[in-house]
């Protein structure tokens, strides 16, 4: 019997395929793109976790100096010589020509054996590995990406993370210009009996336990949450199609689980297998699913990783693996939502009469009820909004504001969209448009769910597409201030660049050092910059806030200025006290603003830069030449030392890099962006498709009145042009308060940068005409179709039972 | 023992990367070699020569707690350069090992310890002497005029051991082989190669059952070489016999296909070395056990014609394995025979 009544309800498909087709495609694309974005995010996360578990930073105890600067050497003997198993790593960041990348400094001997998981075994020799120039071991891609590079010797072995170079720790003292220091000690797991505390011989360190959160992830945050809400979002849109298709089929096949019902299936048994119905039909949209997620995912994923080593200097593998994390999730999605958007029908059967009428009612009756609970769901999401906005902080309170607004205002729309109608209809005087209005209206109901998508996926595009070009906009200007030397050029060791910037110095306007440092500034990694009182800066600086004579002052070396991000994340303004490494107290002089740079920045004065650092960074120059002589000047310098070519760079093409850069950031959100409004059009597309079968009883009466198949068709395409242009103007003001929410809220908490806004008309008008094109072609093979319906089909209306 | 040591450093490195015996043929280029008739010279000597390929001071005591139970205890640092070259910082060529142990009936103690030289971690200092990695020490204490080697303050820990030991030097430092040139081959390889046989141990053992005041005789030597292992030879029995009569014994022998190399040196009561002619020694397993999966002699008899020597050894603990990166056998005997005594074994290359 079972199989019997599965069987039945399954003719149901084969009768309508384009349902079935519907239904499959609306969830596995809705699947594939939050699939898609979980697989991104988990291969970052692998690529986090093994940076992490390098050298058992994951398993073992590590020792750390409290202020997180390196410590001496010398601390490491004398705690090993008082008995305790360590063993020291020295960590820290090299330009190789290009390439940026982290090396981590080991001592093969001491090494515990939980932190020889990268494998060095098996491959080397001991006396090249410790003796100058030393062995630089890296992964395959960080190998590939250093051909033609200057590097020590290069090891090419698996399991190293990208963008990580392992070497001996003599070496990386060399290469990082640090001798006699180290980052941390990992502490061996079995230690000698009656040890002296750690304390009584270096008070200044700290036990840190292993696992603690890098500090990658927690930079990159924000980046990955950016991303799963667009999944989220995707999904939703997703559903909605869903919810539409399986809400019709439940419709539909009224009759036929009366029927059932009355040839003595019992309810039970009839619930069970539409519910095995459903899981077979979402396991299997959900496989497709997952497997076009895997494909956006390594279509995007090469993005993703140029975006988050651009933006953040980490390193993610450019290659996607098939991590069951993500792929059951991807499933487990699919069937979920599946079974939460048919729960209101499954309910339905459950509770209907055994002798009730088997008419589709297209949805209409219970539309009042319907929309006083959605007008009732939209204000209490739209007060939370609000709410939020007022008194929510952080991240995540930002997001929550994004969704609650955009849930709200999708659940306003149907309200909004029927009022319009209602007042159509008032003012209407001929019976047709009465017809028109009242009909429409009446036809809400069941295409409100595909509005709601497509509201989502416009709102969205208008949002994000306002953020991403006023993001360029203040970018390009800020660019301008920035980059105010016409040459940048860097020599490839400290003695070359010194002789360059002696050249340099009679050929030139100025010659502005770029020097800098790497260290933590209240706990997070930080770049200090020294500058020179030069007008360049006090012309060209892009200020956000300072004292009177900042640049004198900072010159004096009474204070440092500080960037946007840094500012915000520590509350600190001009006239703060600021503590800065090497027991520096200090006062911030100005804030500035630097976008595109993650991690907090300080100016301080050239002469306190080499002051208080020993290992200051003395590469690049900025070259103020007359812009016309740069080009010429470049090339002697690149003559006279022999430089090669990515050792200087004009202008232009540092712009253009920055703006190349600033681009990608933003490929995978314009991507997801597309394919979102691409879900959206299906929705469209789907549900007119659903309801234009369902429509006939409502469409034969007026064409036995006398309308034209031809006219009610021409009035049909126009009903769906009106509600998608209803839901564009809607839309508009939506997306604009997603992209103020964006700039304003999220952006400031997750960069530290605050941007202007600035609107783009033009944008909209694209976009309004891409909306509408997408309606009209979604609601061209329904209205075709009915242009040439065959009248009997019209007539049956009347004579089969409804 | 500079084979043994050679062996033993070459697999240190190779255990940190995995190339294990491969660098057995290394060539002695660039290294200092020994040269019969050169003097030794004093405190000078009993530090580190970094132009040779391996060096170690190694000390083994005989120890006896107040209740008559024997004890032995081993401490070892050894220095191998991977190039010829001293100086300071993380490439310096010299890497240091050390071992230490506490043998008692039932179980035998060990821990190892491994450093790079140049940044202070481990090394040897002299005036005073002081050898040392982490915090294990052979620590000098002596007045001016005597041998900077002759008071030693000896400690080292592991997990689950320590001890803290006074060794007292009733003798001279005695000379192995010709003048202090110990041939170790008949193809002529050799080593420098002194001793220190006649201290009086005291102190105390630190062991998990606890502390343990002990009592004994300790045995130093210092050897360096550069030479690698003759081709054939594949491993080593050593033997350092104190009788109870005052006269000690030094002898090895290096093992191969055919017979083996053996070589001795006679300690008479005074201190007087008298080297014996190579092949003079021989020593033969009586009695053969399974340890840690190998097959190894347990009870030796060793004979020394020249001088009525015909004994048998006893392992105080057959199970005296050392399960460092390069495992071998290493543990207190006592012997009974023509005369009696007790000693220290040590045996290599049983695969």
């Amino acid at each position: 019997m079972i199989m019997t009544a599965f069987k039945a309800l399954l003719s149901h498909w084969m009768r309508k395929p384009g349902q079935l087709v519907t239904l499959v495609v609306g969830l596995s694309l809705a699947t594939s793109l939050w699939t898609g974005v979980k697989a991104i995010n988990a291969e970052a996360t692998a690529s986090y976790d093994q940076a992490a578990a390098t050298l058992g930073q994951d398993q073992l105890t590590q020792l750390v100096r409290a202020d997180g600067e390196r410590m001496d050497q010398q601390t490491y003997v004398d705690l090993r010589r008082a008995g305790w198993l360590l063993s020291p790593v020295l960590e820290g960041e090299v330009r190789f020509g290009t390439v940026r990348l982290r090396v981590l400094g080991i001592d093969p001997l001491t090494m515990p054996p939980q932190a020889q998981s990268v494998g060095l075994a098996g491959s080397g020799d001991l006396l090249e590995f410790i003796t100058f120039p030393g062995l630089a071991y890296v992964g395959p891609e960080t190998a590939a990406r250093l051909v033609d590079q200057q590097t020590p010797p290069l090891k090419s072995m698996k399991g190293i993370p990208p963008g990580t170079v392992i070497t001996d720790i003599g070496q990386a003292q060399r290469l990082l210009k640090v001798p006699g220091k180290i980052s941390r000690l990992l502490v061996w797991k079995t230690q000698i009996q009656n040890l002296v505390p750690v304390t009584a011989i270096a008070s200044d360190l700290v036990l840190r336990e292993p696992g603690q959160a890098s500090d990658f992830s927690r930079l990159t945050d924000s980046f990955h949450l950016n991303l799963t809400a667009f999944g989220y979002l995707a999904f939703l849109v997703g559903l909605f199609i869903v919810y539409s298709a399986i809400g019709l089929a439940f419709e539909q096949r009224r009759s036929m689980f009366r029927t059932l019902r009355a040839l003595g299936v019992p309810l039970r048994t009839l619930i069970a297998v539409l519910i095995a119905e459903l899981l077979v039909m979402s396991l299997v949209a959900g496989l497709i699913g997952v497997a076009l997620g895997y494909l956006v995912a390594a279509i995007l994923l090469p993005d993703v990783a140029s975006t988050l080593q651009g933006l953040y200097g980490v390193n993610v593998s450019g290659t996607l693996a098939f991590r069951p994390s993500w792929w059951l999730a991807g499933l487990g999605i699919a069937v979920g939502g599946t079974l939460i958007a048919s729960a209101q029908n499954l309910l339905q059967v459950w509770t209907m009469p055994i002798l009730a009428p088997a008419q589709p009612r297209a949805w209409a009756t219970a539309a009042a009820r319907t929309r006083f609970w959605q007008g009732i769901g939209a204000t209490v999401l739209l007060v939370s909004a609000l709410a939020l906005m007022m008194f929510g902080q952080g991240l995540i309170a930002g997001f929550a504001i994004l969704g609650t607004m955009m849930l709200g205002a999708s659940l306003a729309l149907p309200l909004l969209l029927s009022s319009f109608l209602t007042l159509g209809e008032r003012l209407a005087r001929k019976p047709i448009a009465v017809w028109f209005w009242a009909d429409t209206r009446q036809q809400l109901s069941g295409q409100s769910m595909a509005l709601m998508a497509l509201l989502l996926a416009l709102a969205t595009n208008v949002g994000v597409g306002t953020m991403v070009s006023s993001f360029r906009q203040t970018f390009v200007s800020y660019l301008d201030q920035r980059l105010a030397s016409e040459l940048y050029v860097s020599g490839r060791t400290e003695a070359e660049a010194d002789a360059m910037r002696a050249w340099l110095q009679p050929r030139s306007e100025a010659v502005l050092p770029i020097w800098s440092v790497e260290r933590k500034v209240a706990g997070q990694p930080a770049q200090i910059y020294g500058v020179v009182d030069h007008e360049t800066y006090r012309k060209n600086w892009p200020m956000l806030s300072a004292v009177p004579d900042v640049w004198e002052k900072l010159a004096r070396g009474d204070g440092v200025l500080i960037n946007e991000q840094l500012s915000h994340r520590q509350k600190l303004n001009p006239g703060s006290a600021i503590a800065l490494p090497e027991e520096w107290q200090s006062q911030v002089l100005g804030v500035y603003s630097d976008y595109g740079n993650p991690i907090g920045q300080v100016i301080v004065g050239f002469d306190q830069l080499n002051q208080h650092f020993k290992d200051v960074i003395k590469l690049r120059y900025g070259i103020r030449v007359q812009p016309d002589k740069a080009t010429a000047l470049a090339e002697d310098l690149r003559k006279q030392f022999d430089l090669p070519a990515t050792n200087i760079v004009n202008q232009a093409d540092l712009k253009k890099f920055s703006l190349d850069v600033f681009e990608r950031t933003f490929t995978v959100t314009t991507a997801l962006n597309v394919l979102t409004l691409g879900v959206a059009a299906i929705a469209m597309f789907a549900s007119l498709m659903t309801l234009a079968e369902m429509r006939l009883p409502q469409l034969a009466p007026v064409w036995a009145m006398g309308l034209t198949r031809r006219r009610l068709a021409v009035l049909e395409f126009l009903r769906s042009l009106m509600l998608a242009a209803l839901t564009l103007v809607a839309a508009l003001p939506l997306g604009l308060a997603l992209a103020w929410i964006l700039l304003s809220i999220v952006n400031v908490e997750a960069f530290g940068w605050r941007l202007p806004m600035y609107i783009f008309p033009a944008q909209w008008a694209w976009l309004g005409l891409l909306g509408l094109l997408a309606s009209a072609m979604a609601a061209a093979f329904p209205v075709r179709r009915l242009a040439h319906i065959a009248p009997s089909d019209l007539l049956k209306v009347f004579a089969n039972e409804r | 023992m500079s084979v043994r040591v050679f062996l033993m450093l070459l697999c240190m490195v190779g255990a940190a990367f995995g190339q294990g015996f491969a660098g057995l043929d290394q060539k002695t280029e660039g290294f200092s070699l020994p040269l019969a008739g050169k003097a030794l010279v004093y405190p000078k000597d009993h530090g580190a020569h970094p132009d040779y390929r391996v060096e170690w001071w190694y000390v083994t005591a005989n120890l006896r707690g107040a209740d008559g139970t024997d004890y032995g205890a081993q401490w070892t640092l050894f220095r191998t350069s991977l190039a010829p070259g001293g100086g300071t910082g993380w490439s310096t060529p010299q890497l240091w090992m050390g071992h230490a142990a506490v043998t008692t009936g039932t179980q035998h103690f060990v821990a190892e310890r491994l450093a790079r030289g140049g940044i202070g971690q481990a090394g040897v200092g002299l005036e005073p002497f002081s050898a040392w990695i982490d915090s294990w020490q052979l620590a000098g204490k002596v007045a001016a005029n005597a041998d900077a080697i002759s008071r030693l303050d000896m400690t080292a820990s592991g997990p689950d051991f320590s001890y803290a030991l006074q060794l007292n030097a009733k003798g001279p430092v005695v000379l192995q082989g010709l003048n202090g040139y110990s041939v170790k081959s008949a193809q002529g390889q050799a080593s420098y190669y002194y001793s220190q046989p006649s201290y009086d141990v005291s102190g105390t053992l630190n062991l998990p059952g606890g502390t343990v005041q002990v009592t004994g005789k300790a045995w130093l030597d210092h050897e360096w070489s550069s030479q690698p292992l003759a081709p054939g030879q594949t491993g080593w029995d050593w033997f350092s016999l104190h009788f109870d009569s005052g006269e000690k014994l030094m002898g090895f022998r290096l093992r191969d296909a055919g017979a083996g190399f053996t070589s001795a040196t006679w300690i008479a009561a005074d201190g007087r070395p008298e080297a014996q002619s190579p092949g003079s020694l021989t020593v033969t397993p009586l009695k053969t056990e399974s340890v840690a999966g190998r097959t190894l002699p347990t009870r030796w008899r060793i004979e020394l014609p020249a001088h009525g020597i015909d004994v048998t050894t006893t392992a105080l603990n057959p199970n005296a394995w050392m399960a460092t990166q390069i495992p071998y056998w290493e543990g207190p005997v006592r012997f009974k025979g023509s005369k009696s005594g007790e000693g220290y074994v040590e045996m290599t290359g049983y695969e």
